[in-house]
Formats: structure tokens, sequence, C-alpha cells
């Protein structure tokens, strides 16, 4: 037996709204894109053009790659969120295998106060993370950016992994135990391969308001050397005068690493769907 | 699968290879668990002696699975011992005591080859590299899954990754075999096939073999004993045999045997000294003239080999099962007669009175 089908009125009007979603959702990107093409006047003559042979100019790329430091911004942007993912991943994994796994006393009370990040945003805390920073020594380092980050991101991790572990079978933990593997060695072979789908969601969450973040970066991190992508792409936006050319093309270079990450990591979640431990 | 001449080879270089040390003894004393304030084995105390098949059977949250579990050391007992081989295990890591667990969701590792599913417990242990081909070579013969020994688990259909199980099991070459309702996720045809190579296994492997089911079917037909658990304790220990023709309690003359037996109100059939009378559904006679009993016909199921009939008569209900095919209106009057000597005599506490 087929499925039924739904009519094509009905099928139709449902594609036609997430087009229109997804028209609205990329439109700011593709402003962005073409804009970076085009030279300082055609910007603002006709912003909604594409780039043509006459105004077609690659001046903001060579302003932002010219000014050398931009490589070591990415760099930056990269180390931070990179290791702030992994860090998150573990850590999160963990808790959440701890709490979906083992029965004790406040186990339940341990999993709200671990959520409880979920609902309070970690800037409320800024001065005194500031603070701590610079009694600590860690002002203007990528490690202050990579313990917030992670700080920022298990909360949320803790919370989907739990839901999801509590998905994977017992028995096959059990199985894992009786042939003799260690409580890590079923965590990282058995667990870890299974919730891969959820890691690759929470990663994707963790990933992009680390990369986009303005905010600690500049209150933590400001120095020369310590800057992302985000906080240099500022130096082009003056008070006075805005080098929208340098401005676009830079956003535009911070768009690829999020791509490129993103798809590996969607990729991830189509492939952990089919494995089949059990009926 | 027939046992055929280089199988037998295998079997019989896996048995002297093996010793006696595939022959497990168990002692259970005294076990108690508990859950919080739900206390799910209330003392169960049990012995099992080397290469028996013994099946703990009850129905669905009676502590035959968790009974299962503390044996296997996934779950401490509250209190308690656990002996395999004479040997105290309370405190032994699962890996360490010995057995092998086949688990009802089949429980492969999914991301690893047959082979490889097979050969982990070995390889954890230490074992070389030869011996761990051997001894999975000597299972997937046994099991026929020597074409599958390179395919994940998802590859195989329901009835190949319950062989896996077991095969993983056999080549960890233990002293005792748990399985744990393995073929409840099996279809029927599946089910039968299994419940035959499983029995082949027992008598191949001479091993000891404790199988938990909540399908009494499974337990008639597999076990040398069977233990009947309910809420936390043992109702009865005995062979099929023992448990179907002299049940101990009303509990167990209810749990074993399809259709169940008949278990009448002594008063309302007028008889004192007793608080239920049973009787198994095919030891009732029929006739559409004279009886003990009279009842009208509200169902009848006609199976082809029996024919199963529902009456309703003054004391209740009434299953009788006759063999062969046999033809009565639904509605229509029967008049059923015990046979003599065939009927259970129970006490308030639900203890047969012998008589």
């Amino acid at each position: 037996m087929a499925k039924p089908t739904a009519s094509p009125v009905r099928t139709g009007l449902v594609h036609l709204a997430l087009i229109i979603y997804t028209l609205i959702a990329l439109f700011p990107v593709f402003l962005t894109v073409i804009n970076s093409f085009k030279d300082r006047s055609s910007i603002f003559r006709d912003p909604l053009g594409l780039p043509t042979p006459s105004t077609f100019s690659l001046i903001g790329y060579q302003t932002v790659l010219g000014q050398g430091d931009f490589v070591l911004y990415f760099q930056n942007s990269f180390i931070v969120t990179g290791v702030s993912i992994f860090f998150v991943l573990l850590f999160g994994a963990m808790a959440a295998f701890a709490l979906s796994e083992y029965r004790f006393r406040g186990n339940t009370l341990m999993g709200l106060y671990l959520a409880l990040g979920i609902m309070i945003p970690i800037r409320l805390g800024t001065v005194a993370i500031l603070q701590g920073m610079v009694a600590a020594g860690l002002v203007n380092t990528l490690t202050a950016l990579i313990l917030v980050y992670t700080a920022q991101g298990l909360p949320l991790a803790v919370f989907i992994l739990t839901e999801f572990m509590q998905t994977v079978s017992d028995d096959l933990k059990n199985a894992g135990r009786i042939d003799g593997l260690s409580e890590y060695s079923i965590f990282f072979r058995l667990v870890l391969p299974l919730v891969r789908p959820a890691m690759a969601t929470v990663a994707v969450f963790t990933m992009i308001p680390i990369w986009n973040d303005l905010w600690f970066p500049l209150i933590l991190a400001p120095s020369d050397a310590t800057k992302t992508v985000t906080l240099g792409s500022q130096v082009f936006i003056g008070q006075f005068v805005t080098n929208w050319n340098a401005v676009l093309a830079a956003l535009t270079l911070a768009i690829v690493p999020v791509l490129v990450l993103y798809l590996i990591f969607s990729r991830q979640l189509i492939r952990g769907i089919t494995s089949g431990a059990v009926k | 699968m027939k046992a055929c001449g280089p199988v037998n080879q295998l079997i019989y270089e896996f048995e002297s290879r093996n010793g006696n040390k595939t022959l497990g003894s168990l002692k259970i004393e005294n076990i108690r668990k508990s859950f919080g304030q739900v206390d799910v084995l209330k003392g169960i105390d049990l012995e099992v002696k080397d290469g028996e098949f013994v099946i703990f059977v009850g129905p669905s949250g009676c502590g035959k699975s968790t009974l299962l579990r503390v044996i296997a050391g996934l779950e401490d007992a509250t209190s308690g011992d656990i002996l395999i081989d004479g040997k105290k295990v309370n405190n032994t890591p699962p890996a360490k005591r010995g057995i092998a667990m086949v688990f009802q969701t089949y429980a492969l590792y999914p991301h690893l080859s047959v082979r490889d599913n097979m050969g982990l417990g070995l390889k954890q242990a230490g074992k070389p590299a030869y011996e761990i081909k051997e001894r999975i070579g000597i299972a997937s013969n046994m099991l026929s899954l020597g074409d599958y020994l390179e395919r994940r688990p998802a590859e195989l259909s329901g009835g190949q990754r319950q062989r896996v199980a077991i095969g993983r099991a056999i080549v960890r070459e233990p002293q005792l075999f748990l399985f744990d309702e393995p073929l409840s996720n099996l279809d029927a045809a599946l089910r039968v096939n299994t419940r035959i190579e499983i029995a082949r296994l027992h008598r191949q492997l001479k091993a000891t073999m404790i199988y938990v089911t909540h399908d009494q079917v499974e337990a008639m037909t597999l076990a040398d004993k069977i233990v009947v658990l309910n809420r936390g304790r043992i109702e009865q220990v005995g062979s099929p045999m023992a448990l179907y023709n002299s049940p101990q309690t009303v509990f167990v003359a209810g749990f074993i045997g399809s259709p169940q037996m008949n278990l009448i109100d002594a008063t309302k059939l007028g008889q004192s000294g007793a608080k239920t009378i049973g009787i198994r559904p095919e030891h009732i006679q029929v006739s559409k003239t004279s009886g003990e009993w009279k009842g009208s016909v509200i169902h009848v199921e006609h199976l082809g080999a029996d024919t199963i009939i529902y009456l309703q008569t003054d004391f209740g209900p009434l299953t009788v099962r006759l063999f062969g095919e046999h033809n009565y209106d639904v509605d229509g009057v029967l008049y059923a007669t015990p046979d003599a000597g065939r009927t259970y005599r129970f006490d308030n506490e639900g203890q047969v009175i012998k008589a």
C-alpha cells in the first residue's frame, strides 16, 4: 500500500511557505555577498544590483587581506571555536552519560542545576567574569574565551545529550560490561558513536553563537594578537567613516568556515541515523 | 542446520579444549533486591547443577530479569550470595564471572563487523589473535554464520542477528550462559527454529544455561528445570512435567498449561475443605445429554488439532479443550464432566491440598 498522498495544492502551499522563508533568511547573506564584490559607489547607488563588469571590484578583499592581521584573526576564531566545541561536547557528553546511566542521590537535582544555564544568559555575569579573568591573569588570552564559551555551551549540551543517551539501549551497555569493557570504553566506544547525530546538533548550536560573538572578545581579549574575526571586522567600522567594502568582504569570508563546518556536521547528522544496533 | 562431520569435529575440539571449564554450577543464597522502597526479589534460594538448562518463567514484573541481572553482576543484590562453580562472586565484575549473556534486543555493537562483535570480549581479555580467530571459526560454523563475518549488524536479518548474539556468547566459552528473553523479538516461525537451535546447542556444549522468558511454551519445551517466579518469590521449581502434573500452588497451576487451568470457587461447587478447585481444559469431557456441570456455549475455537469450547455455567466460565474437530452450536447446552483424579484442590493460601 502506498501511503496516501496529499493533494498537490496542499503540497504546493507548504513548499511555497518554505521557499518564502528560505528567501527571507538568505536575503541578508545574499546582499552581503554581492555587495562585497562591488566598488564603493555602486554599493550605495544600487545596493540590490548584482556586480557587473563595470562595478565589479575586489577592493574590499584587498583591503581585508592586505591588513595582514586577518589571517591571525581567522586563526584565533578557529582555535576558540574549535577548542570550545571540543570541550563542550566532551564534558557535556560525559555529564549526560553520568546523569542518564547512573542512579545516585540528587541525580534529578544535578540535572536541573546543570540545565539552569540555559535560562540565565552568561553575559549577566560579565563583570564578575572579567574580574575573575583579571585576577587569574587570563585577560587578552584565547584561554579566557575558551573557558567562557565552554561554560556557555555546556548547559544546552548536557540537556540535549542526556535525553539522547537515555535512548541508547541498556542491553548494549550491559553487553559491553559482560565483554569486559570499562565504563570509559563503554562511553567512548559504544555510546558516543550512537549519539553522534545529537552531538552534531549540539556542535552546530554551540558553534554559531561562538563564531559570531562580539561581546566577550571585545571585553576579555581585545588585544591585536587575540582578536577574533568578528572583532577584527570592527576596525573598518569607524565613528565617522565606514569602509563598507572591507566590512562586507570580511563578513563574507567569515561565513565560509561556518558553512564548511555546518556541512561536515550535517553529514554526520544523516550518517548517525542509519546505524542499526537494536531492533 | 544439521550437525555434519566437520562441525562435529569442531565441537569435539571445542569440548576437549575446555575440559570441564564450560561446566559450571550456580548457587543462589537468600538473594534480596530492592529499588528504593520496592522489593523486587524477596529472598531467592536456588541451586543449579552443572550442565542444567534452567528456565525462569513468570509474569511481567515478577523479578525474573532482575534475578538474571544479579547473577550476571549487572545489578548488585541488596543482600545474599551468588556462587558460581562454588566461588562467591558477589564482588566480581561481570566480565570475570565466567558468564556470557544473550539479550532480548541482541545488543550487537552496531559499528563493528560480526567478527569483531564476537571477538571483542576475547580481545578485552587479552587472548592471542590466533585463538580468537579459531574460536570465532568454531562458533560461526556451529551457527552457519561463516558467510556473514565481515558484515555489520545492520546488514543482517533479525534471526541472523540473534545467532550472532548467541555466537558472541559461545566464543567466550563461559561456565554459565544467560539468556534474557532471546526469542521475543523474533517472528513466530523463526522463534521455533531458534528454539530448536538453542536446545541443540545445549546438548552439544553441555553447558549450564539459564534462560528467562515469559512464554510458558518456551519454558516447557526447553527446560530441564523450570523456576516459576511470582512477585519476587519462587513459587515452584521442577521439571516441566512435574509442574504440569503436580502444581504446588494456584499460581503455578494457572500459569503452566495453555489454555489456562479452570480455577473454580469451591463453595460454588458445593465442595468443602478447599478454597479453589482446579481442572485443566483438556481433562474435561462434554456431552449433549448428560454430565456433572451444565453450561451454555459462548464461543468455539477450531484450531484443527484441537477444539476449544468456552462455556458459561452456574459457577462461572469454563474452558474445555477437545482433541480433533467437533461441532457445537453457540448458545447450545452442553454438559461437562471432569476426568476422575485429574482435579486439584487448593486451600486458602493457594497451596495444593494433597489428596
